[in-house]
């Protein structure tokens, strides 16, 4: 075993983020050299929250160096169990208080129209992704960490899902695709995820091994919220398995495409019209309609040309899809408006929503609209159309007519 | 001579010198509350038979004219900062200064930067005295750990004309550096390689310092046209092979923003206005030139493109963009203090709407009014705010001197004055219990923006009535305060020395609040 861990960023433009190295010593104490960008105002609980860390794992006699960029708590103290746990075997986690709304579990049918990819290892992109409002916020442990960062990642990501404010996004994560995933989980399901994404999957069977691991966690940390499931399809096999994919679980709630991947595979190259995917896109949204669970398009990649990605989320639309995904905070609000509901889904939802709150005042179990019966989950879905025409603009919250009130 | 003496508490309860480098200030006693009284300042009378019937007032250069002029001990030395980061000439003056073995000088800068931190060896030797001026980078850091001899004085663009006009700061030197003039003295900063826009902070300088140096790269035939600098004041003029960097006027600054939060912020900002009914046809703003101000201006062009209005004019900092509004047609006129790019520069010379201004017709208090109290709408920058709206805009919260104050104070006093800021930077919360240094009353600030939150000050009771059912998300400062903490920690209070290392002077020329000496690091 190494007597030297390290953990974390540092170097230029590298921002509320620590570098930490930690030295496992046989005598002298414990020493803490921190050398913070925010000494003047976080100086000494920086020195007390090292200090409670190392204390924690029973260090004894260490060196402790922090280069700090101004790294909220939650990072400091991942980095530092990070860099601790490269050198010392514990089962220990250092949990810092999860907050209560991080516990909050989602809807099975929560519109995802947008879900913004999150590098697992850049605290900095973290802090204020929520306050751009898209749909769910993905902590990627995958394609986005390099292979050396990917075990500090996951101390990250844990210490995010209990701290981070993700202000009402659902709280996904990415896994790594295989063992290393399964690995994953155990850093995630105890702190309340709302949902994984499982990439580059191309079997039912890879749904059931991630399941298994999630329900052996959860019964043993006695968690009771649901945790969804969105595989990622990404190559050639794993379209032709959409269908097996999309129904082999209950709490599969969606299905994406992965687009790169795939037109790798497919030994050719994405372009702007997307001839090439196609049939991909088409077998995904299928297998999900015919599964009734959510289609999810691909990330669109170029982030400065929000014109093209407008003309790209209603081809999407199109097709039948319900979101797409995003690496950009300025591309979430082009893809709401454009995945947005239309001026007849909303006239409908209003229809819908208003015969359900007349039924109600009537005192009638029954909803009708004319001479058609509406199932709750319909009118479900009217309110949460309306709710969406309202967010995104379309619809003035005072919509409703004075006498229906 | 001690550097300061007689310690008062001031109208905003801030502990300020009254002697400041052997000379008597007023203490702040409030906005618009200190009226002076008396005459302004008069430079001696000189007489043409002093000067050449030709008009040629060349001389072989700068320390020539520099000895001519009578550089000694004590002097004070103005220079203009039209080419930011770009300026040449300051360095060249107090090389000259250093070679003729000259002590004591006070350098009156209308700013300072990096490029300046060449200076801090006669800071250190004692050639230079103190700055009278903006303070950042390394020349910041100096100041801030109590080197430098004398007490620092900062001052507003507008204050520093005050303090001109008034005789508060008697300009033995000035030293204006002009990418064209004449044989007389006639300059400007339209034309030339080293085109840097405009002289208009220089312009004060030449009508009141004893003697005026003009100096050029480009020698041009009499007259000189446009004289931004007139020649009448101008004693001798020197010719050196390269002026400024022009390229350099474009600081880090001024180019929009990228980043997803600042444009969040911009966007709100931009929506506050138009729910608050700020925007009309015929309105009128000044937002700077930093990254978020900029996007800020392209969403009011939207804005005003969407109604068919028009703005009246933009006070600026002019760079490509409100260039492109004035050529769309979207703004009727630039009213501009400083030239940001080369594109500004190009426009104001091309574009008769495109007006260059000064200190004096922006920003002067001591004047019969200015032009930045008529604007509606003003977007400033500011390093910390405290609950009760008070702003700093020169000092970092660890107490290092980071930013002048540029026209900031100035326009305070447009209608409506918008902060729109980060809530915190990096985890450095910005709204503070208090400010550690006060460089604005908080009846001066109407709204901070972030991006969790909108602010208004309680005195502003139409903004709050306006907006209320706007949809953007309301809070109280107090609010905006905790959430920050919730997030970052609450912070330590920075300790700072008691030793007083230069003040902030309102834009009336009283003292509102100390600079502290930051302690040496643990």
């Amino acid at each position: 075993m190494n007597k030297t861990g390290t953990a974390g960023n540092k170097g230029k433009g590298i921002k509320s983020d620590c570098f930490v190295e930690f030295e496992l010593r046989t005598d002298g104490g414990v020493q803490i050299e921190l050398n913070s960008k925010v000494e003047a105002y976080y100086g000494n609980s920086n020195r007390k929250l090292a200090a409670s860390v190392l204390e924690f794992f029973e260090i004894e006699h260490a060196h402790l160096t922090i280069d700090d960029t101004g790294a909220l708590e939650f990072v400091l103290a991942a980095r530092i169990e990070a860099a601790i746990k490269k050198v010392i075997n514990t089962e220990k986690s250092y949990l810092l208080p999860q907050r209560e709304e991080n516990k909050t579990p989602t809807a099975k049918g929560a519109f995802r129209f947008s879900r913004l990819y999150l590098p697992g290892n850049s605290p900095k992109l973290m802090i204020n992704a929520g306050i751009h409002h898209p749909n769910g916020l993905i902590l990627d442990l995958e394609d986005a960490v390099a292979p050396d960062k990917k075990f500090e990642a996951r101390f990250l990501v844990r210490n995010a899902l209990r701290s981070l404010h993700f202000y009402g996004a659902e709280r996904m994560v990415r896994i790594n695709q295989g063992k290393p995933g399964l690995e994953d989980l155990e850093f995630l399901i105890p702190h309340y995820p709302n949902l994984i994404l499982i990439p580059k999957c191309e079997s039912a069977e890879d749904i059931l091994k991630v399941n298994k691991v999630i329900d052996k966690l959860k019964k043993q940390h006695h968690i009771e919220t649901d945790v969804w499931l969105m595989p990622i399809v990404e190559s050639a096999k794993g379209v032709m398995e959409a269908y097996n994919i999309a129904r082999s679980a209950d709490n599969l709630v969606a299905m994406a495409i992965g687009l790169e991947d795939y037109t790798a595979d497919l030994g050719t190259r994405r372009t702007a019209e997307g001839t090439e995917s196609f049939f991909a896109r088409s077998m995904v949204v299928n297998a999900c309609r015919a599964a009734g669970i959510q289609p999810i398009d691909s990330v669109f990649s170029d982030v400065a040309d929000m014109e093209a990605l407008a003309a790209n989320v209603k081809v999407s639309k199109s097709l039948g899809f319900d979101g797409m995904g995003c690496i950009h905070p300025r591309q979430i609000n082009v893809i709401h408006q454009n995945f947005a509901p239309e001026e007849a889904e909303i006239e409908k939802a209003k229809k819908i929503y208003l015969a359900f709150k007349d039924a109600q005042a009537k005192g009638l179990g029954v909803v009708s609209l004319g001479s058609k019966m509406i199932d709750p989950p319909v009118v479900k879905r009217a309110v949460t159309t309306i709710e969406l025409a309202i967010n995104t603009g379309k619809l003035s919250p005072d919509w409703q007519p004075a006498t229906s009130n | 001579m001690k550097k300061y003496d007689k310690l008062v508490i001031n109208a905003v309860g801030r502990e300020v010198p009254t002697i400041i480098n052997g000379e008597e200030h007023i203490p702040f006693k409030g906005v618009g509350k200190y009226k002076p009284t008396g005459r302004k300042y008069g430079p001696p009378i000189a007489t043409c038979a002093d000067y050449p019937d030709d008009g040629n007032k060349i001389v072989e250069n700068l320390k020539d004219a520099l000895v001519k002029s009578g550089l000694k001990d004590g002097m004070t030395i103005s220079t203009h900062h039209h080419f930011r980061n770009g300026d040449l000439i300051a360095n060249m003056v107090f090389d000259i200064a250093h070679e003729l073995g000259v002590k004591n000088l006070r350098w009156f800068p209308s700013a300072s930067f990096p490029c300046h931190e060449h200076l801090i060896p006669y800071l250190e030797d004692g050639t230079i005295n103190r700055i009278e001026g903006s303070m950042n980078g390394p020349l910041g850091k100096f100041a801030s750990e109590g080197k430098m001899k004398g007490l620092g004085v900062l001052r507003s663009h507008g204050g520093r004309y005050q303090a001109i006009q008034d005789g508060e700061v008697h300009i033995d030197i000035a030293v204006i550096a002009a990418p064209t003039a004449d044989p007389f003295g006639n300059a400007n900063g339209v034309n030339g390689d080293a085109a840097c826009g405009l002289l208009g902070f220089a312009l004060g300088d030449s009508q009141y310092a004893d003697k005026v140096v003009v100096v050029t790269d480009n020698v041009v035939p009499f007259p000189a046209i446009p004289w931004q600098i007139n020649g009448n004041h101008v004693d001798y003029v020197v010719k050196v092979d390269k002026v400024g960097i022009a390229e350099k006027i474009i600081s880090g600054t001024t180019k929009i923003t990228k980043s997803p939060d600042r444009l969040l912020i911009a966007e709100l900002t931009a929506q506050f206005c138009e729910a608050a009914g700020l925007i009309y046809d015929g309105f009128s703003y000044q937002a700077g030139a930093g990254g978020t101000a900029l996007s800020i201006g392209n969403y009011f062009g939207d804005i005003l493109r969407k109604n068919g209005w028009t703005a009246r004019f933009i006070r600026a900092g002019s760079n490509q963009y409100p260039v492109e509004m004035l050529e769309e047609g979207l703004v009727g006129y630039i009213l501009d203090g400083q030239t940001f790019d080369l594109e500004g520069v190009r426009s104001m010379r091309e574009n008769p709407n495109h007006v260059w201004t000064s200190p004096f017709t922006s920003y002067n208090y001591h004047g019969k009014g200015n032009f930045a109290s008529m604007l509606d709408i003003v977007v400033l920058g500011a390093t910390e705010v405290d609950l009760n709206f008070n702003a700093n805009v020169v000092t970092h919260s660890d107490g290092y001197l980071l930013h002048g104050i540029g026209g900031w104070q100035n326009t305070l006093f447009a209608k409506t004055t918008i902060l729109p800021i980060p809530l915190f930077r990096d985890r450095i919360p910005v709204i503070r219990d208090e400010v550690t240094t006060l460089c604005a009353p908080g009846e001066m600030i109407d709204v901070i923006v972030t991006e969790r939150g909108i602010a208004i000050n309680p005195l502003r009771e139409d903004l709050i009535e306006k907006t209320k059912n706007s949809g953007l998300t309301i809070k109280t400062i107090q609010e905006l305060k905790e959430e920050a903490e919730e997030i970052c920690g609450i912070p330590e209070k920075a300790e700072l020395s008691d030793e007083i290392i230069a003040v902030i002077k309102w834009v009336d020329g009283t003292v509102i609040d100390s600079v502290r000496k930051v302690l040496p690091k643990k």
